[in-house]
């Protein structure tokens, strides 16, 4: 959860998706980027975090002190016109690409599994400037290639895979696993193994992965959470809804 | 006479095989009421029209009521899957269902192009996304996407507020409820408060909808649990994690439904289940008033 409010720069108007990506935006807003900008599909703007804790986008404190309380296609608006510079998504499936699954796993005709769906996750795939995804990392759902792809990433990989299809925003730019952080090269394409989280091992990140994952030359250890985070963290998900495995 | 019951409103509008578009709002203000009631009048084949629907679709998929899906995601936002929407695309159980994917920009554009009355709208979301391929209202060409209307017979809206005749009043984001008010033949208003005219048209920039598209008022309140409504009910978070355990299983699932909606008569009913006080909103914030005066 720190790791992904660090994606989050200053000043970024950033479009929170469902569940942990709210908790990530209060933690961001309260160590490194005191002036980001949320944007709510559900049609709100925020700048301060929610006061109380936020089960939805759509829960009452998350509307109390808003910038702006609006309908969503004023805040697609925003997104469509390439002003959201960060967008965060959460999957069940992703491949080497960044393309990510939340619709159908197997045939999509006759499903093994029916995911939820987009939601907005295609929306920002597509529109916002960059964006990051949250992901437990097991290699079902790390895979060579997605099955359905619902938010397209880079494609089938090929360079300018995007501009051709006429995507409008820049892509992925990492995908944050429960074991580290795979990055993307700023001209998109495959990710790589730039850091894994303390007490886990390249090999064993590696062996999680549905794919052959190449290391950065230098794989760095994830800087642990620092105790402004953590205390972000501990003020905004007190009774660990969102921070504790789920049985 | 637009001010009914619940079961008076369902009974009148909502005729088997209707599209229905509903919690439109997204996560705060989602009618479950109505929706129960559809499930206890044994309403069969209907399309249901969202973008989230957080765990209202599942129930009325799980109890056999709905023939389509067109929405963007369906499922129970602080759980995750919808187990009743995936025993049905899986098994088949209920009942097969046929899905029209959109994601949540593209459900907005397509309610607006019914709105607005044209057959289609362009918009570069969904470019490069295999929705494209699966839903039959869905094109592409030229750098754009073409997002063809929908147009549901009925929209189902829970609000705040609302006087006899129609006029409501919702606050706090609205998701793509205009739109869908606005795409649908007729609207039906469920509403916490029934206020008198001089509250709603004190105010003529809160009320929702026009009233000619209203059909019926249902004085409803806590119809929207277990989703918020600001200003008086926070969202029943452990009402959601519990359906989401219960209804992991169709015997599950079936139990949930004998308890919450056939061994109710009606909402109120519902409500003598739940202890209302964890969750009731006590500490006001009401904004300041807008001057509308003119001489």
């Amino acid at each position: 959860m720190a790791v992904a409010s660090r994606e989050i720069r200053d000043g970024d108007l950033v479009f929170v998706g469902m569940r942990l990506p709210v908790l990530a935006y209060a933690v961001a807003r309260n160590a490194h980027a005191p002036t980001a900008r949320g944007l709510f599909e559900v049609g709100l703007m925020r700048d301060q975090p929610a006061a109380a804790f936020l089960g939805t986008m759509g829960d009452p404190p998350n509307v109390a002190g808003a910038l702006w309380a609006t309908r969503m296609s004023n805040a697609m608006a925003l997104m469509a016109q390439g002003r959201v510079d960060l967008g965060f998504i959460g999957g069940a499936e992703v491949d080497r690409f960044g393309n990510l699954n939340t619709s159908y796993v197997g045939d999509p005709h006759k499903p093994k599994v029916k995911l939820p769906g987009s939601g907005g996750g295609a929306d920002i795939a597509i529109l916002s400037r960059r964006w990051v995804t949250l992901m437990s990392h097991e290699r079902r759902r790390l895979v060579e290639r997605v099955s359905f792809v619902t938010s397209p990433g880079y494609g089938d990989g090929s360079p300018g895979w995007r501009t051709r299809n006429g995507l409008l925003g820049g892509g992925p730019t990492a995908i944050i696993t429960t074991l580290g952080v795979l990055r993307f090269p700023e001209d998109g394409g495959e990710a790589y193994l730039e850091s894994v989280h303390p007490g886990h091992t390249v090999d064993e990140v590696r062996g999680e992965t549905g794919w052959d994952l190449k290391p950065a030359p230098t794989v760095k250890e994830t800087a642990p959470p620092t105790g402004t985070e953590l205390a972000a963290i501990r003020r905004f998900d007190p009774e660990g809804f969102w921070t504790v495995t789920k049985a | 006479m637009k001010l009914m019951s619940m079961a008076q409103a369902i009974e009148r509008f909502v005729p088997d095989g209707a599209s229905v578009a509903m919690g439109v709002a997204l996560e705060p203000l989602i009618p479950f009421a109505a929706g129960h009631e559809m499930i206890r009048q044994g309403r069969r084949d209907l399309d249901l029209v969202g973008p989230i629907s957080d765990a209202l679709f599942d129930q009325l998929i799980g109890a056999g009521c709905v023939r389509r899906i067109t929405a963007a995601w369906v499922g129970n936002v602080s759980e995750g899957l919808g187990h009743c929407y995936r025993r049905a695309c899986e098994l088949g159980v209920p009942r097969a269902l046929e899905v029209h994917d959109h994601s949540n920009f593209s459900i907005s554009l397509a309610l607006w192009a019914a709105a607005w009355n044209v057959p289609s709208l362009p918009t570069r979301t969904l470019l490069g996304s295999d929705i494209l391929r699966m839903n039959p209202d869905l094109s592409s060409g030229d750098g754009l996407v073409d997002v063809r209307a929908v147009r549901p017979d009925v929209a189902i809206v829970h609000v705040q507020r609302a006087d006899e005749l129609g006029r409501a009043h919702a606050w706090g984001p609205l998701g793509i409820t205009e739109e869908a008010g606005l795409a649908a033949e007729r609207v039906i208003i469920t509403c916490e408060e029934l206020v008198d005219p001089e509250v709603t048209l004190s105010d003529p920039n809160r009320v929702v909808f026009p009233e000619t598209k209203v059909v019926a008022v249902v004085h409803e309140p806590g119809g929207a649990h277990p989703s918020p409504v600001q200003g008086h009910f926070k969202r029943d978070h452990a009402f959601y994690r519990e359906y989401g355990v219960q209804s992991r299983s169709a015997d599950g699932f079936e139990a949930w439904l004998r308890k919450w909606v056939h061994g109710v008569r009606d909402r109120a009913d519902y409500l003598k289940l739940i202890e209302l006080d964890p969750i009731r909103i006590t500490q006001h914030r009401p904004s300041a008033p807008a001057d509308f005066g003119f001489e």
